[in-house]
């Protein structure tokens, strides 16, 4: 048992859904009990999604416990089958179906024999992967699923037909990922930049069908390091299609990103070469290159940040940070802990100190042992640097509804560099601004103005009534004493008691 | 399909398959550590209840919140570990970090199935660490959403002392404060309060519902002896055989159940104190059951009524129709009082319907249904989601009362949403909030009438399924 307040990355069914759900067409039936299906709310109201989320729960409930899920899942199955005639039913267990060790394969077995649609059975561990995890696994078995299903068919036979020009699959685009629909825009652009068409994108928004045409592409991007590696990697197995693993995050990054197309194309025979491209972009359209000379810049020179995130951002923002402008990253550090040799890899040499943890208490005492003038971090080191009076940049999900921010902004690729660097240069002069304004005793002078307004009052509160005006929260404390005064004089009263104050809220309504 | 319109004689219940959106009951924790102010609430359960929990309590998990998870691990399921050495060093870290006057342990689904023996576990623990443990299993198995602090105020309820201390009377629960004012020393004369037995309120409501509602049976002579739950854990209320208990909220069955069976203490069935009808009812239930006249009632809940406020916001809502999805229990109450103010209430979905501890509810909604002229409505238990969103194709109504996960997608296809799980946070109870619970109400068909015009009603493809 571990005592948790707070966790970074949530349970493997999170992950299963946020897969499944960014299909076309696709529903998930968890098998789960009451009020598990939080899901839904979170992409309906993080995402303001418009449609409903394809996720329904076939519950687990004490009839359930004494006599097992029986022929409820099947049922359930059946029936959602023919209410949305979806292409796929993911079954989903839960960490308490997990425990109740239920035969599920059975159940999707059977289900199959009745439904239209195919049904597949996650296979996620609750008790040993997270969300991140599990999400990775899923990608990888529900394209598995139907390359083998195009084999068996043979619709697939063998090597799959090379499309004419070049083109690649971007993997690994989902429902919830951090500014992920941004990112897809910007990426989409790029390839269009160097002339490469995209063959497929999954899971976001595709077709359980198109997958079997996943193999003409002539490599894959994989964006992000949480999700899509599985895939790539059984992709290469399967059909030989080198991978791309480099977040185009930052202008170095990028470019290294575009090289590595370069190479890929050219030994498959296409003789491009984008160094005057990304020449172009680096030097003259992205502003990311410049402001590191410029004067602004300068004055960030030495100063001290924190990173921490998922393993792609933390990584990527390090870099940009310690490479291309000259902040020193005192240490960063991710969550991803199941992925730390990696990250180790990446940032090693950008940062003083790795920090590889889940618990973020260790996250707070190190800020507070470092005392950055900026920390980067999820939501939780936000307001851990609001109780430190450090400004926070957030790079990374765990993530609030103000992180689906409904203008365009992506992290990767030049415009996303053009991002960063104003969220970075943003976080750093608020920091200078609120310190100067402390040194300089502040500008606030509206004590004075409220003192003409509240002073010489003829009314007496009782203690009672002082005492539960002082329950009224600070904002409209004082436009509650403003009215309940306004009342009592109207009616000539001098001492305002509980029941005045309640009278003159009705009255007023306030 | 469409049972909800043809049932004009009588109220119709229905139960569907359970197949329904609605928050774990352990969300209770959200509101009742907050309303507790010495108490620490330990979840028992998985990475599932705790990411539950840090999203739905928002920008609160940021606040140091007295609630932790003791998140169960491999070892803990397979019985590797020990679940009472387990348990002690959680709790001896949170008695050292926190130092607080209870530890409320809520089990979870997780500790149900396994069988984890969490009464008898915090039986001998209390004693060996010194500070009491209740058990609450709030459990997504058994129960919804608010029906969590039913099962936290069940298990404290026989916590409740059968008597007070003398020198504790004074102070106790704050509630002699507001009798008498908190001149010490001298005890002004018990005037204006009639001789009755003790009467104990039950439900957790803030601070200041629980003032007014306090007040507001003090100017009928009806003097309060404490709410379970007070501020403070140790100022439980004293019930005593033959207290008279009431609940302000309509979702605390097994709390009725417990004081009745096991404290033998004597239940009011009564409305419960939502909308100026359903207080005025609830005051004067509870005077009749202690046989105390009441006076002015009715020229009490008609000043609310013809508040300018109020009367501007039941225009708005007349002749309109609602559907209750239903997820919190409050539903049966909500719809008394928007019929009271006019509306057409289409169907009224409800996760579990306790027809004894909600009897003079449902008969005042029968009698409003009767006076304003409209037909009663369906009561739906176990709503099953998906059928509801197909009646609610079909019905088109005016409003849709209804958790977060739907009220996007239904705003997208031009039907206006309100979303249910506000009302159990507002304050909604007595006279003095019937502004803010209307404020609630209207708020979406408010925003409808700025918008008006300008034509973006559905924004959703036709092709979209519903």
């Amino acid at each position: 048992m571990k005592l948790a307040y707070w966790m970074y990355a949530g349970p493997a069914h999170i992950g299963t859904l946020r897969v499944a759900s960014s299909f076309k067409n696709v529903h998930s039936i968890m098998h789960a009990p009451l009020g598990d299906d939080y899901f839904n709310v979170m992409r309906s109201m993080l995402e303001r999604e418009r449609d409903f989320t394809p996720v329904t729960t076939s519950v687990v409930d004490r009839q359930v416990l004494a006599r097992g899920s029986d022929e409820k899942v099947i049922r359930n199955i059946v029936r959602k089958d023919g209410e949305e005639q979806p292409d796929l039913i993911v079954v989903t267990p839960t960490c308490t179906s997990s425990i109740l060790q239920e035969d599920l394969h059975h159940f999707v077995r059977q289900a199959q024999l009745a439904s239209r649609c195919d049904v597949v059975l996650a296979d996620v561990n609750h008790y040993r992967v997270n969300e991140l995890q599990a999400a990775d696994r899923t990608l990888q078995q529900i394209v598995e699923f139907y390359i083998t299903k195009a084999r068996k068919s043979g619709e697939l036979d063998g090597l799959p037909q090379k499309t004419e020009r070049p083109s690649c699959n971007i993997l690994g685009i989902s429902s919830l990922g951090f500014h992920n629909a941004h990112d897809l825009r910007e990426l989409k652009a790029l390839l269009r930049d160097l002339d490469i068409d995209l063959n497929l994108v999954i899971p976001q928004g595709a077709s359980v069908h198109d997958l079997k045409h996943l193999g003409r592409a002539w490599f894959n991007v994989v964006p992000y390091r949480e999700l899509g590696p599985m895939t790539a990697r059984y992709l290469q197995q399967e059909f030989g299609m080198p991978y791309i693993e480099i977040t185009p995050m930052g202008v170095v990054e990028t470019a290294r990103f575009i090289r590595q197309i370069q190479q890929i194309l050219n030994e498959q025979g296409i003789p491009v070469d984008y160094e005057a491209y990304i020449q172009e972009q680096t030097l003259h359209i992205s502003q990311a290159a410049w402001f590191s000379r410029s004067i602004d810049c300068q004055n960030l020179t030495g100063k001290k940040a924190v990173v921490f995130g998922d393993s792609t951002h933390a990584a990527a923002i390090t870099k940009i940070l310690a490479r291309e402008m000259g902040i020193h990253v005192v240490w960063a550090g991710s969550y991803c802990t199941y992925d730390g040799e990696w990250f180790q890899a990446e940032v090693g040499e950008y940062c003083d100190q790795i920090l590889m943890t889940e618990d973020h208490t260790r996250v707070a005492d190190a800020i507070a042992q470092a005392e950055p003038a900026a920390i980067f971090g999820t939501q939780m080191e936000r307001h851990v640097g609001k109780r430190l009076r450090i400004p926070c940049g957030v790079i990374s999900a765990p993530i609030h509804v103000q992180d689906f921010p409904i203008g365009y902004r992506p992290f990767l690729g030049y415009e996303g560099a053009n991002q960063i660097v104003d969220l970075i240069y943003n976080s750093f002069t608020l920091g200078m601004e609120d310190h100067l304004l402390e040194i300089f005793g502040g500008h606030d002078t509206k004590e004075v103005i409220h003192k003409s307004l509240s002073a010489d009052s003829d009314l007496i509160w009782t203690r009672e009534a002082q005492a539960e005006l002082d329950k009224v929260p600070g904002f409209v404390r004082g436009k509650v004493k403003r009215n309940t005064e306004k009342f009592a004089r109207e009616r000539g009263l001098t001492e305002i008691s509980v029941e005045v104050m309640y009278a003159a809220k009705e009255a007023f309504g306030a | 399909m469409n049972a909800a319109l043809d049932s004009a004689n009588a109220l119709n219940f229905q139960c569907e398959t359970g197949n329904y959106h609605t928050f774990c009951p352990i969300s209770c924790v959200a509101w009742l550590y907050q309303k507790i102010e010495d108490s620490f609430f330990l979840v028992i359960g998985t990475k599932t209840c705790g990411y539950f929990l840090q999203n739905a309590m928002g920008v609160m998990i940021f606040a140091e919140p007295r609630y932790a998870m003791a998140e169960l691990e491999e070892g803990d399921i397979s019985a590797k570990l020990n679940d009472y050495e387990e348990l002690k060093r959680l709790c001896l870290q949170i008695q050292r970090d926190r130092n607080p006057s209870v530890i409320v342990w809520i089990g979870t689904c997780t500790t149900e199935i396994i069988k984890m023996d969490l009464e008898g576990l915090a039986q001998k623990l209390e004693g060996e660490i010194g500070i009491p443990i209740v058990v609450a299993r709030a459990n997504g198995l058994d129960y919804a959403f608010t029906q969590g602090e039913d099962t936290v105020l069940a298990s404290m309820a026989q916590r409740c002392p059968e008597q007070v201390r003398a020198e504790e009377q004074e102070t106790r629960g704050g509630l002699q404060a507001l009798f008498y004012g908190l001149r010490s020393g001298k005890k002004k004369e018990e005037e204006g309060f009639h001789k009755h037995p003790p009467l104990v309120i039950f439900g957790s409501v803030p601070d200041p519902v629980v003032t007014q509602l306090t007040l507001e049976l003090k100017k009928h002579g009806i003097r309060v002896s404490g709410w379970l739950p007070a501020k403070r854990y140790g100022e439980l209320p004293a019930i005593e055989p033959g207290t008279y208990v009431v609940g302000v909220n309509p979702f605390l069955s097994r709390t009725a159940t417990t004081l009745v069976r096991r404290k033998k203490a004597k239940l009011i069935t009564a409305p419960f104190p939502i909308g100026p009808d359903g207080t005025r009812a609830w005051i004067e239930a509870i005077a009749r059951e202690l046989g105390i006249p009441t006076q002015g009632l009715a020229e009490r809940e008609a000043e609310v009524w013809n508040h300018p406020q109020v009367r501007d916001y039941r225009e708005l809502l007349r002749g309109k129709s609602v559907f209750f999805m239903g997820d919190n229990l409050l539903e049966i109450s909500l719809a008394r009082f928007l019929v009271r103010c006019g509306m057409t209430v289409q169907e009224i979905g409800i996760p579990y319907m306790d027809k004894r501890y909600q009897a003079a509810e449902l008969a005042l909604l029968e009698r409003t249904c009767e006076e304003m002229g409209v037909p009663k409505p369906t009561i739906v238990e176990k709503p099953d989601n998906y059928n509801q969103i197909q009646r609610i194709k079909a019905l088109q109504p005016d409003l849709v009362i209804t958790g977060m996960a739907h009220a996007n997608p239904l705003e997208a296809r031009g039907i206006t949403t309100k979303w249910s799980v506000e009302f159990t946070f507002a304050q909604i109870h007595g006279f003095g909030n019937t502004q803010a619970l209307l404020e609630l109400v209207t708020r979406p068909l408010r925003r409808n009438a700025a918008l008006k015009g300008l034509g973006w009603e559905r924004l959703v493809r036709e092709e979209a399924p519903i």
